[in-house]
Parts: structure tokens; C-alpha cells; sequence
């Protein structure tokens, strides 16, 4: 689902990625972690056409990154860290605005919009503004912007940061259910390292811009003596605090 | 075209839902047309027919120049980066923002004709139709340009340095007084402003000279300066990041 070999990106003098090889296939839910600043939204911005990668290829759910980044956005949806929602539109035009522009006529666009909502556990709440939601039901909106055309591979970029626990897990349940049904492929960051140890097939660590870790949970624990993935997290990536600004 | 057509439907279905913002825009040309409009008709200097013209380039400047501030929002909540992973192509997400921009300016500029119709200006029909048509088209290019600012310069500049901006190109550009009473200077500076042109071309047609040069510049030069602004525009939404 995701091949990429050698991607790099620089911002002026700074090496922000420097050369990452990635495989997923479909199906996996994969887990992309790393502490502030390591690469992982650069990653994702490249894997998901919004920045031109400096150098290396990839392919993205079958199309060419770079030679066919239009069937690459046909294929994918993204999630962004910020959410996608400006706060003084109802949602529901929103949604059906983001699905038009996937190509479906208004009626497809309302009655996809209408199922999709509900399957995310939001029925009616078209009308509504995001200022009047809990940030558990902005994520799960957020989560249906990105699902609006059935894409086969869904980017999240830290989609549980900010919520309670019982969010966080009915988030995992949503996510789970879409691979068992739909066989959605999924590519998530986040800073959780018991999330992705419960919810992801595979992970991988960034740091430095570059993978110094991957494997499943329990091999990454195994290989490092580990108890759990934040001891695997800290052993591969050090303990020194990481100030300067994300990436 | 669906993508264009659900884009510009809209962000205008947004604009008529805030009656303010579709005044507001045109709250400085409305406010000259009323306060200085009568005494520039009685200056001797030239008519009602020589001052709407110069009104409606002010109005593209006022009205389309200050779009870009519309997409400063979009930017910052993800709404744009939202827009961007969708398959529609990146002139298209332009022209839907600057269609409604462009039909937003024309109903602002039927009002202000309205009213200076009932203040004493008689323009042929036959002139003020495409007279329109040449506002629109330099909507285009304001609004595409001011997009491209928008998403150029940091955010909370965008207001004061295209408001600051706006004023030397609407006094250079001869809305407010013809550029023939102007010292050789000030017409030589004013004639490498495109919007001097516009001015031009919206007056011959106001006059009804259908065949003068003037028209001829004036549609000559809005297209161009449509077709760069649409190309730069187009040019920050692929690029743009962050």
C-alpha cells in the first residue's frame, strides 16, 4: 500500500528527513512514532502529496507519488493534526463540499455524509458548529472528512492527542472496525506508546529523520529486553529532551 | 467543473449568509459616490459618467483586493490543507474562491450604479453592461493576487499592508481625478499601474466610445493582469505549506 525508498526532505539547511524506507501493506494499521521534531508530520505531508519530497520515490496505494499525485489523493484520506474544520460552518456543508469534490453528485454527497455520521457514532449533528462539540466528536468528525470518498489508506496524524481515555479507546474501536470491515490500510502517529501498542500490527520509530526501529510491538519489546514500547521508545531514541519546535 | 460549480456555490451560499461582509467591502467607493460624488459633478473637473468608472476600480480594489483575508481563516483551522488532499486541481480551488469573489463585486457594483443613477449619472446601457464584464474580469485578477498575498505574507500583516497597499494604486490608477490633469511625473508613474488602464476603458465605455483606444488598453491590460494574477495565485496553492 505504501513503498517508499530513500524519501528525503530539507527546508533550507535543515535535514528534516534524511532518507526513509517504508513498506505497508494492505490491511496493516502501522503506527509512525518518534519524539518532537524527528520527522513524522514531514513524512506524512510527503506521503500524502502536500509537500514535494527533495529527493527519493514512493508509491502510495498503487500511483506514483510523484509522477500521479492526483490518483494518490483519489486513494487516500488524510487526517490532519489540526483537525479540518473552521469553527463558524455547519459541519454538514462542510461534508458535503468534501465529498463533492471526490466527484459525487449533491444527493450522493448528502446521503454519504447522513451514513457516514452515523457509523461514526454522530447522527444529526449536520447543523451543528464544531465550537458546540467535544473534542472526541471533533476528531470523529475530522475521521469522516478523511473516509467521505472510501479511500483505501487513511493517514491520522496524531488523532487521540487531547483526548480522555474513553475517546482514545472508542477512537481505536472506530479504527478497528473500518480495517475489519473495509480492509482500510492505516497510518497513524501518535505520542501514546500503549496505543500503538494495542492498536497497531507494526511500528516505526523516527528519529533524526531517520527509522531506527521497526517491528512489530512484541518484537521491538523482545529485542530491546523491553517491558513496554515507551522503554523500547526511550532506549532507541535517548532521553534527551527534544526542545526545539515540530516539524 | 462539478468541483468549481460545488466550490463557488459555497463559498456563496457563505458570503450571502453575512450580509455585513457583502456591505462592507463596498462601504468606501459607496461613501465616496455619496460624499465627494456631488461635488466632483459640480467641479467642473468632470461628470457623474467620469467619477462611477473610477468608483467601480476602487470597488476592485476594496472589495477583491481584501478577499485574501477569507482565506487567512481557512489556513489556520486546516481548512485549506483539507482542500489540497482532495484530486481537484489546485486552479480550481482557486477559481472557486475567486468566482464568488468576482460575482460578490459585480452585485456591489450594479448597487453603487443604482444609486448613482438616481444621484444624476446617464451611461448608456450598451456601455455599462460590459463596463461589468471589465470589472469582473479585473476581480479576477485582484482577488487572485490578494490569495496569493494572503498566503505570502504572515497573517496578521495581511490586513494593514493590503489596505496600506491599495491607497497609492487607487490614487495612481486616476479613479478619484483624471490622470490628464496630472504633472508628467505623477501620469508616468501612474501609467505603470494597470489599474490607470481600467479606469481609462471604463470611462470610454461610460462615454459610449466604443471604438477608442482607451477601451482597447483598458481590456487589453485587465486581461493580462488577470491571467498573472490567476497564474501566481495558482502557483501559492501548489506550493504553498505548512
Amino acid at each position: 500500500m505504501i513503498h517508499a525508498r530513500g524519501l528525503t526532505k530539507t527546508f533550507g539547511p535543515v535535514e528534516a528527513v534524511r532518507g526513509i524506507d517504508l513498506d505497508v501493506s494492505a490491511g496493516e494499521i502501522v503506527g509512525f512514532l518518534g519524539p518532537n521534531g524527528a520527522g513524522k508530520t514531514t513524512t506524512l505531508r510527503m506521503l500524502t502529496t502536500l509537500l514535494r519530497p527533495t529527493s527519493g520515490t514512493a508509491t502510495v496505494a498503487g500511483a506514483d507519488l510523484f509522477a500521479d499525485p492526483a490518483a494518490v489523493r483519489r486513494r487516500i484520506g488524510y487526517v490532519a493534526q489540526g483537525g479540518a474544520f473552521a469553527p463558524f460552518s455547519p459541519v454538514g456543508e462542510e461534508l458535503v463540499l468534501q465529498a463533492r469534490l471526490y466527484g459525487m453528485s449533491r444527493r450522493q454527497a448528502r446521503e454519504r455524509v447522513t451514513t457516514l455520521l452515523a457509523e461514526l457514532d454522530l447522527p444529526g449533528v449536520e447543523e451543528r458548529t464544531t465550537v458546540t462539540m467535544s473534542g472526541g466528536q471533533k476528531r470523529r468528525l475530522d475521521i469522516a472528512m478523511g473516509l467521505l470518498h472510501r479511500p483505501e489508506l487513511l493517514f491520522l496524524d496524531e488523532p487521540t492527542t487531547g483526548l480522555d481515555p474513553q475517546s482514545r479507546a472508542n477512537l481505536w474501536d472506530h479504527v478497528r472496525r473500518l480495517r475489519e470491515r473495509d480492509g482500510l490500510t492505516v497510518f497513524l502517529t501518535t505520542h501514546y506508546l500503549e496505543e500503538a501498542d494495542a492498536l497497531c500490527d507494526r511500528v516505526l520509530i523516527i528519529d533524526h529523520g531517520r527509522i531506527v526501529a521497526a517491528g512489530t510491538p512484541g518484537e521491538l519489546k523482545s529485542a530491546h529486553g523491553a517491558r513496554t514500547l515507551d522503554d523500547v521508545f526511550l532506549a532507541v531514541t535517548g532521553r534527551e529532551l527534544r526542545e526545539e519546535a515540530a516539524a | 467543473m462539478t468541483a468549481l460549480a460545488a466550490l463557488t456555490g459555497h463559498y456563496l451560499r457563505a458570503s450571502f449568509g453575512n450580509k455585513f461582509s457583502l456591505a462592507f467591502g463596498a462601504l468606501q467607493p459607496f461613501l465616496y459616490l455619496v460624499l465627494f460624488g456631488p461635488l466632483f459633478a459640480r467641479s467642473g473637473v468632470g461628470s457623474w459618467e467620469v467619477l462611477v468608472p473610477g468608483l467601480l476600480v476602487q470597488l476592485g480594489l476594496t472589495s477583491a483586493g481584501m478577499a485574501g483575508f477569507g482565506i487567512v481563516f481557512d489556513h489556520r483551522f486546516g481548512v485549506l490543507e483539507r482542500l489540497r488532499v482532495t484530486p481537484v486541481s489546485r486552479v480550481t480551488l482557486l477559481l472557486g474562491r475567486v468566482l464568488r469573489d468576482t460575482v460578490v463585486l459585480l452585485i456591489q457594483a450594479v448597487a453603487i450604479i443604482l444609486v448613482a443613477w438616481a444621484l444624476g449619472l446617464r451611461a448608456p446601457l450598451a456601455g455599462v453592461l460590459p463596463a461589468l464584464l471589465l470589472a469582473g474580469v479585473l476581480a479576477v485578477g485582484m482577488a487572485s493576487l490578494s490569495y496569493a498575498a494572503a498566503l505570502t505574507i504572515r497573517q496578521e500583516l495581511f490586513a494593514p499592508v493590503m489596505s496600506t497597499v491599495v491607497v497609492p494604486l487607487m490614487l495612481l490608477s486616476g479613479a478619484l481625478l483624471p490622470m490628464s490633469l496630472a504633472p508628467a511625473w505623477l501620469d508616468v508613474v501612474s501609467r505603470l499601474t494597470p489599474f490607470r488602464y481600467a479606469v481609462e476603458g471604463l470611462r470610454a465605455l461610460f462615454a459610449g466610445s466604443y471604438a477608442s483606444s482607451a477601451l482597447l488598453w483598458g481590456v487589453v491590460v485587465s486581461l493580462a493582469f488577470a491571467v498573472v494574477g490567476v497564474a501566481l495565485g495558482t502557483r501559492r496553492f501548489q506550493t504553498e505549506n505548512a
